[in-house]
């Protein structure tokens, strides 16, 4: 046993001394050149836990409410509602819920959350731990658009995509960037695929982090992509002012199809936490 | 397929079992106890079969059809490294056997697959067909036996996952693989197909475990005291990376059941339900139920102890006397198509296009079918469920025959209106005999006809019985 201990002594102190060495040549890799730009977000700036039960905090988030035009541009089917079978606080989550059901002339109701003259912010990091739901038509997001886009309109505000996920592809999630030129179709869009999880089975970070000329994609602890304003056809329009969250599930439309005989209802989108930090 | 039988002959040494356990909890493990554990290695066949026995494939049964010619290993079609195994299809009038199908056995103890979620493999085939495939089977208890029927393969090498319902139970398993392939999806042509890179996998991909007792379906049964009725399908649906559900096929092993009413009814490991006693203070039901791996399955049965002479046509509970169809069909007259099914597990008949159809049994045709004494029955007992929407003016209508086809026959009816039905649900009816008009006798019942006059057009029948109480 006592020479195991040893043994295992002289490790650690070998893995240290390796470690520390390993330190040092990260430290010294941390000098950014030229064409990289990092800032660090870690003062946060919003939190919302969803530790109190209810309607969601009023403070933080509004709602779109109705079909909006044309299923809200993307031939949606659901109606948007505040109602407590929609959307609540429990259990320490925000839950939305998509529900089949006559409502007001659609077959289905949901809801859509969001910050828009609550929460605006320019660059930081934003970030939310959801489990989604799953089935044919489902269209969870987690996405932002510019404060301004009441004065020049889509896309000339800029739509930042943190998530989006079609339902009948339970291990892939997408983010995307859409702005003049860049819009619908033409979205500057990446995906990313779990090999050992699955976005309906297991709660996952998703999140951001934006700054100058650049909006880092990540899932979990990895980043997946990177967009730049080399990567955009058309204007940078990320560097001009603040942007506000929403948080939706939406049912049909152009992104998933709609829902099929197999989609099961009711389904639910769970949001463990939205936390938003900035630079300083 | 084979090897199918329930063994009783488990359940002895299982209580056996679960005493000693409960003993030992009481103090809990010492630390110089070793636990058995088994191989956890979840290769089967790579480019060599992996611990498998030296038989490698044991057939089934060549007395059942079995063919054991076409099995080998191919070292030119693989999809990786340089072998596969290379399954040769025979046709049904090979004389050595018109299918082809077996297992491959743990050569040791077997295996710990606990971690594991499912088993995966790569084939293709020599033209487009359905084959079985599964785990589990051991050719001794077969008790945690899991399979698909109805996988499809196609010409291009394509990976096929069959989720674990619950590995949690494959702490010791023989049983790897198990296949079965006839030519009944070519059209009787004899085709080839291809296995490689057979294992079980860590796939943590998989969602939405869905399992199941009675197709999903919420039943009720009426059955006699000291009866005994089994569970049937049972199953476990995942959803697939690709978003795709599979179901598989589940032995009553993997779930764990319960009764609501002990004094009612019980329920064994093996899912078979008995009914104890009439119950106490007037509640004469019990809801039976189960879970897999904790997660609740759907379906359930709603037993209700009774004391019945029953005469049973069409039952999953009570035994049946023979009939001669269950849609005799009348041309020229009748529209109405289908008849029995087995709707996920439950046996139920179907019809559209209904204008009017008969069960027969009187003997058409000298089958031989006996007709029914039903003298001493006080009622018939009919389950009902419109496939569509009901209108006002829609009805069912119920004829009953009494020396059907003979000079003397005489028949009495009963009509059900429109706001006695539900569109879609099951609907109970116990109609007393003597509501029959006009059916003065009754001791050579020989045909039950369904009328709707084209007022309703899809419809399904169950648990047809006559019954008195005792």
């Amino acid at each position: 046993m006592k020479t195991k201990i040893l043994n295992n002594k002289l490790k650690s102190i070998l893995i240290c001394t390796v470690f520390s060495v390993g330190c040092m040549i990260l430290v010294s890799n941390c000098n950014p050149d030229e064409t990289q730009n990092v800032t660090n977000f870690n003062t946060i700036s919003m939190q919302d836990e969803f530790d109190v039960d209810g309607a969601p905090n009023p403070a933080m988030w509004t709602y779109d409410i109705g079909t909006g035009n044309n299923g809200w541009g993307n031939n949606e089917l659901q109606y948007y509602t505040d109602r407590p079978e929609n959307v609540v606080v429990e259990d320490g989550m925000l839950k939305i819920t998509a529900i089949q059901e006559d409502f007001e002339g659609s077959g289905y109701t949901s809801a859509r959350l969001l910050t828009q003259g609550l929460f605006e912010q320019k660059y930081g990091r934003f970030e939310a731990r959801m489990k989604l739901p799953y089935g044919k038509g489902m269209w969870p997001a987690f996405w932002l658009l510019g404060a301004n886009i009441d004065e020049i309109s889509w896309p000339f505000c800029g739509e930042i995509d943190v998530m989006e996920n079609g339902g009948s592809k339970p291990t892939i999630v997408s983010g995307a960037v859409h702005g003049p030129g860049y819009s619908a179709g033409n979205a500057i869009v990446k995906e990313y695929e779990f090999t050992d999880s699955r976005v309906d089975s297991e709660f996952h970070i998703y999140g951001i982090e934006w700054g100058p000329n650049y909006i880092n994609y990540y899932v979990d602890d990895v980043l997946y992509n990177q967009i730049t304003p080399e990567d955009v056809t058309g204007d940078w329009v990320f560097n001009n002012g603040p942007f506000f969250m929403i948080i939706n599930l939406a049912v049909g439309g152009v992104f998933d199809g709609n829902p099929n005989e197999n989609t099961v209802f009711p389904q639910t989108m769970y949001v463990d936490y939205v936390r938003v930090y900035s630079a300083n | 397929m084979k090897n199918k039988k329930l063994k009783f002959s488990i359940i002895l040494p299982l209580i056996g079992l679960i005493s000693i356990v409960a003993i030992s909890c009481e103090r809990g493990f010492s630390d110089d106890v070793d636990l058995a554990t088994f191989p956890t290695n979840g290769d089967i066949y790579t480019d060599d079969p992996v611990g498998l026995t030296d038989d490698f494939f044991e057939s089934f049964d060549p007395a059942t059809g079995a063919n054991t010619n076409g099995f080998g290993t191919d070292n030119n079609e693989v999809y990786e490294g340089s072998s596969s195994i290379r399954i040769d299809v025979p046709s049904p009038n090979d004389p050595d056997g018109g299918y082809i199908g077996g297992i491959f056995r743990d050569r040791g103890e077997g295996r710990d697959l606990t971690s594991y979620d499912a088993l995966t493999f790569w084939a293709k085939a020599s033209t487009s067909a359905i084959i079985e495939v599964g785990f589990g089977s051991d050719f001794i208890e077969d008790k945690y036996a899991v399979g698909i029927n109805d996988l499809e393969l196609s010409t291009a090498w394509e990976k096929y996952i069959i989720p674990i319902p619950d590995p949690s139970k494959l702490v010791q398993e023989r049983g790897l693989f198990l296949f079965s392939a006839g030519t009944e999806s070519t059209n009787g042509a004899s085709y080839s197909f291809w296995i490689d890179e057979l294992r079980f996998e860590t796939l943590g991909t998989l969602g939405q475990p869905r399992p199941r007792i009675l197709g999903g379906q919420d039943q009720t049964a009426q059955a006699n005291i000291d009866t005994s009725v089994p569970l049937i399908g049972l199953s476990y649906t995942a959803n697939l990376p690709n978003g795709q559900d599979v179901t598989v096929s589940a032995t009553p092993s993997y779930f764990d059941f319960e009764t609501s009413n002990p004094f009612v009814a019980s329920v064994d490991e093996l899912g078979v339900v008995t009914v104890d006693g009439p119950g106490e203070g007037g509640n004469n039901t019990a809801l039976i139920t189960a879970s897999l791996g904790g997660i609740e399955a759907q379906g359930s049965l709603t037993v209700e102890a009774v004391d019945i002479e029953v005469i049973s046509i069409f039952s999953d509970v009570f035994a049946n006397v023979p009939v001669d169809n269950y849609n005799g069909f009348y041309a020229e007259f009748q529209t109405t198509l289908g008849g029995a099914v087995n709707e996920n597990g439950n046996n139920v008949i179907t019809y559209t296009d209904l204008n009017f159809v008969a069960i027969e049994f009187y003997g058409r045709d000298g089958s031989g079918v006996q007709p029914v004494d039903a003298t001493d029955m006080t009622h018939l007992h009919i389950e009902i469920r419109v496939n569509e929407g009901i209108d006002p003016a829609d009805f069912l209508r119920f004829e009953l025959f009494n020396d059907f086809t003979l000079p003397a026959q005489l028949s009495g009816s009963y009509t059900i209106a429109a706001n006695e039905l539900l569109s879609n649900q099951w609907v109970e009816f116990d109609i007393p005999l003597s509501s029959f008009t006009g059916l003065t006798s009754r001791n050579a019942l020989g045909a039950l006809f369904t009328v709707s006059d084209a007022t309703l057009s899809n419809v399904s029948l169950d648990n047809i019985y006559f019954y008195a109480e005792n």
